[in-house]
């Protein structure tokens, strides 16, 4: 290892020169840190596809009839939001974009365990975007079955399936193939001194994700697999005219699928730890139960899948197997919260932008969080079940989870990443619009769906009206809050001031390097002494 | 060995690769643990048709191949001491025997799945939709499982296949040998699978 | 202690001896579907088989020779399949 060091030249990543010239120094790059940047943008041309359909969709519901699409178009609207904004960002977003980007930095180490294997799991990214996305194209009209692909409907329904079912099944490759690699890295690569108990919290989220996303993945992947021997070759899997059973599907689909939500929401969290101490100049309160909080999610989130089907038919003691254990994994959720907030006590706070998109954060997951609890309870459930309230709920969790720490991510990381600081003002202002339109967006959503308003309708009865107007008004306000935010970022990668290594006074060892990185991230391996967040 | 040159993507670390494996064998058995969920749950709703259907099945046959997976994972195993203890020749002769074993197992299951075929036991075949529903889920999972696992075995002799490569090039040798072990990993992998599914489709009666 | 372990050479007749088990359970199990056990059939081919792949994931893919953890590992996804499994049939059970 070490006589690679002999040579430096501290060009960064950026401006390094390797076999290949322009774009091919990007897409056959190893380098783990341009691979992040690759899924970065990948993934902000299919989100802004995917946002301004959710878009389409609001302006469609803004008076009841039909606004500017019909009832298939709005079909195949939600269908291929959901399949986008699930399959393609959020589940693979955190991890590939900023764990790739700053796992191996933050453990001390020059790139992840099987760079080949990492950049092919970007071009299984893309390959399978392709085909998911090709369905809207060709064959028989866009899928229409919603992301679910619930059985018996996605079998019978005249639409292109396949290739969206497809797509997803080649997805989960890209997912198990960052997940082995991450776990692999986490194990064999961190530097010198960095025992367990002194990774910083961001990877240690990262680990809880990567075992999610190698031991649920395959169970869709073999689901999305009967799908198509169902649709192809009448094998009788989840038929009920060939013997199957249609709530099996749902079974097998939501084994994968709750988990997944916590491959969602874990690096969000982990996101959220390395924020929160930086800004409070702390360290975190309770490292430990974080660090315990993270697993025990990891694994009890395994057995709480059926309660996304407490309608479907389930004899009654699985649901309330299913009840209870979703009570449970409430408690790990509800330790880092309070570890969060007790981290901020007596704090010398320094508000920057990541700091109050982690604040919001904080507001909307408690939100989410605590419908959650009214989801999970049997009876409210029972009323509830796939009502607006439903929609409501999943947005401010997976969207105000995820995506506001996503955000909170590029903006907290975004002068180590370009070596170029974003206007602060414009970051600032552009959060506020988009917080207000995101709450504006989603909260009649809860009203409506207490109401009765079903979701996946393009249309409504009268009394639904002006709660609807409201929420689709707040689309339009957090989109232009979107559109602000992503300016901003965009401009200042050309624009903005160059930034210093440790911009927020950050203690972790990606603030230790150059911004941006040299090639090899290091001139010599550190050796890690102190807790991650060394304030004290 | 040869004059290492370091470069960023090129460190080795032959207990990483392993783990790495393991973990990927891992989501492997989870694939195939969906179509188990599956099996159990309709042998559960269906207890008699699986009974009867699993009549039509070859024992003989299933015998045959799970001795012949059993011997061809001995001596996989048996290929990675033969590399540690310097024989080129033994190593590369009893990998030999493993793919050539994978590839009776292929044939073997060839004959079977034709048998079934003439039969007119295919998956939308007449036969089957006169069949009581348990019997046509029992055959689509046997068509589904042994196929995926077919698929494996022929995954598995590709795998070997670019391994014995390896050997031939002395890019494998013994203090280097990790990839000969991962293709071993493999390779068990897909017996293990077999031991399951020998019992829970031939041995129902 | 650690380098050891990766230096480790298993015998031939080791796993000889593995594979004479191996075949002798698996002729047992193709015998004993022959005698009606009634509800044990299931239960004896089931047990039959486990032995068989812990004699495998031990002696043929080294467990038993490498570190711990991979053991630990191999023992938790088995754990956790099979908690699937019994969830899963909460509600075939009693439905």
């Amino acid at each position: 290892m070490s006589e690679a060091v002999n040579q430096h030249t501290e060009v960064s990543y950026l401006e390094y020169k390797g076999r290949f010239k322009g774009l091919f120094a990007w897409i056959f790059s190893t380098d783990h840190k341009r691979i992040g940047l690759l899924y970065l943008y990948s993934m902000l041309v299919l989100f802004s596809v995917a946002a301004l359909l959710g878009l389409a969709m609001k302006i469609e519901l803004i008076a009841p009839g039909k606004t500017i699409m019909d009832a298939q178009t709005y079909n195949s609207f939600f269908t291929l939001h959901g399949i986008t904004m699930i399959f393609l960002i959020v589940v693979p977003g955190l991890p590939a974009v900023f764990g790739n980007f700053f796992l191996p930095i933050m453990i001390g180490a020059k790139d992840v365990a099987f760079p080949k294997l990492n950049l092919l799991s970007w071009w299984i990214y893309i390959i399978g975007a392709f085909i998911a996305l090709s369905a809207q194209f060709i064959g028989d009209g866009p899928p229409d079955t919603g992301w679910t692909f619930y059985a018996p409907y996605s079998f019978r329904t005249g639409t292109n399936m396949l290739p969206a079912v497809t797509g997803a099944f080649v997805l989960g490759f890209s997912s198990i193939a960052t997940g082995i690699n991450f776990i692999v890295t986490i194990h064999r690569m961190r530097a010198p001194g960095m025992t367990w108990m002194k990774m910083p919290l961001f990877p240690w989220a990262l680990y809880g994700t990567s075992w999610i996303q190698v031991l649920a993945t395959p169970i869709v992947g073999v689901t999305l697999l009967m799908i198509v021997l169902e649709r192809t070759m009448q094998i009788g899997f989840f038929d009920p005219a060939l013997g199957g059973d249609p709530i099996l599907y749902q079974h097998l689909f939501w084994i994968y699928s709750h988990p997944a939500v916590y491959i969602m929401i874990l690096p969000a969290m982990g996101v959220i730890s390395e924020i929160i101490p930086t800004f409070a100049r702390k360290t975190i309160f309770g490292y430990k139960a974080i660090v315990v909080s993270t697993l025990a999610i990891a694994f009890v989130g395994y057995f709480v899948w059926g309660h996304h089907m407490f309608t479907s038919g389930m004899s009654g003691t699985a649901l309330y197997t299913f009840s209870i254990l979703t009570f449970f994994v409430a408690i790990p959720s509800a330790i880092k919260i309070f570890n969060w907030v007790a981290t901020l006590h007596k704090a010398s706070i320094d508000i920057q932008t990541p700091f109050l998109w982690a604040l919001c954060f904080l507001f909307v997951f408690m939100v989410g969080g605590l419908s959650g609890m009214v989801l999970g309870a049997l009876s409210t459930n029972v009323h509830l079940h796939d009502t607006a309230f439903v929609v409501a709920h999943f947005h401010f969790i997976v969207f105000g989870g995820t995506g506001y720490a996503f955000f909170g991510a590029i903006h907290y990381w975004y002068p180590k990443m370009f070596g170029k600081m974003y206007d602060k003002s414009w970051a600032n202002i552009g959060l506020a619009i988009f917080f207000t339109g995101f709450n504006i967006l989603y909260l009649p959503m809860f009203y409506l769906g207490m109401t009765g308003m079903p979701r996946r309708y393009y249309d409504y009865v009268d009394e639904f009206h002006g709660p609807n107007i409201v929420s689709s008004l707040g689309a339009l306000l957090m989109i232009s809050g979107l559109i602000i935010i992503i300016t901003n970022l965009v401009r200042s990668a050309k624009h903005g001031e160059p930034a210093v290594a440790d911009p927020w006074k950050g203690k972790t060892l990606e603030w230790t390097v150059a911004s941006p990185p040299s090639l090899e991230n290091f001139e010599e391996i550190p050796t890690v002494t102190k807790h991650p967040y060394g304030y004290e | 060995m040869n004059d290492h040159q370091v470069h960023i993507d090129e460190h080795r670390d032959d207990e990483g690769a392993k783990t790495g494996m393991w973990i990927f064998i891992f989501t492997e058995l989870l694939l195939f643990g969906g179509l188990f969920i599956a099996y159990s749950v309709y042998r559960y709703l269906n207890p008699l048709a699986f009974h009867l259907a699993a009549e039509e099945l070859d024992t003989t046959l299933g015998t045959i191949n799970t001795v012949i997976l059993l011997v061809s994972s001995m001596t996989i195993a048996m290929s990675i001491s033969a590399i540690q203890y310097k024989n080129k020749k033994l190593t590369l002769i009893l990998m030999g025997v493993t793919l050539l074993l994978a590839l009776a197992f292929m044939v073997n299951k060839y004959f079977e799945w034709s048998g079934k075929i003439s039969h007119g036991i295919y998956p939308g075949s007449m036969t089957l939709q006169e069949a009581s529903r348990g019997e046509l889920l029992f055959f689509g999972l046997y068509y589904a499982m042994t196929g995926l696992h077919a698929l494996h075995i022929v995954i598995g002799m590709a795998f070997i296949g670019y391994v014995m490569h390896l050997v031939v090039k002395n890019e494998v040798q013994h203090d280097n040998f990790v990839i000969l072990e991962n293709s071993g990993l493999y390779w068990h992998l897909v017996d293990l699978i077999w031991i399951f599914l020998f019992p829970l489709f031939y041995l129902i009666t | 202690m650690e380098k050891d372990q990766h230096t480790h050479i298993v015998k031939y007749k080791t796993y000889v001896y593995v594979l004479i088990a191996l075949l002798f359970m698996t002729f047992v199990s193709v015998a004993v579907t022959e005698i009606d056990l009634g509800p044990y059939t299931v239960t004896m081919a089931l047990l039959l088989a486990s032995i068989k792949s812990v004699l495998v994931l031990l002696i043929f893919m080294h467990l038993k020779f490498d570190k711990k953890f991979y053991g630990i590992m191999v023992a938790s996804v088995f754990l956790l399949l099979a908690c699937v499994i019994v969830i899963t049939f909460m509600d075939y059970l009693y439905r």
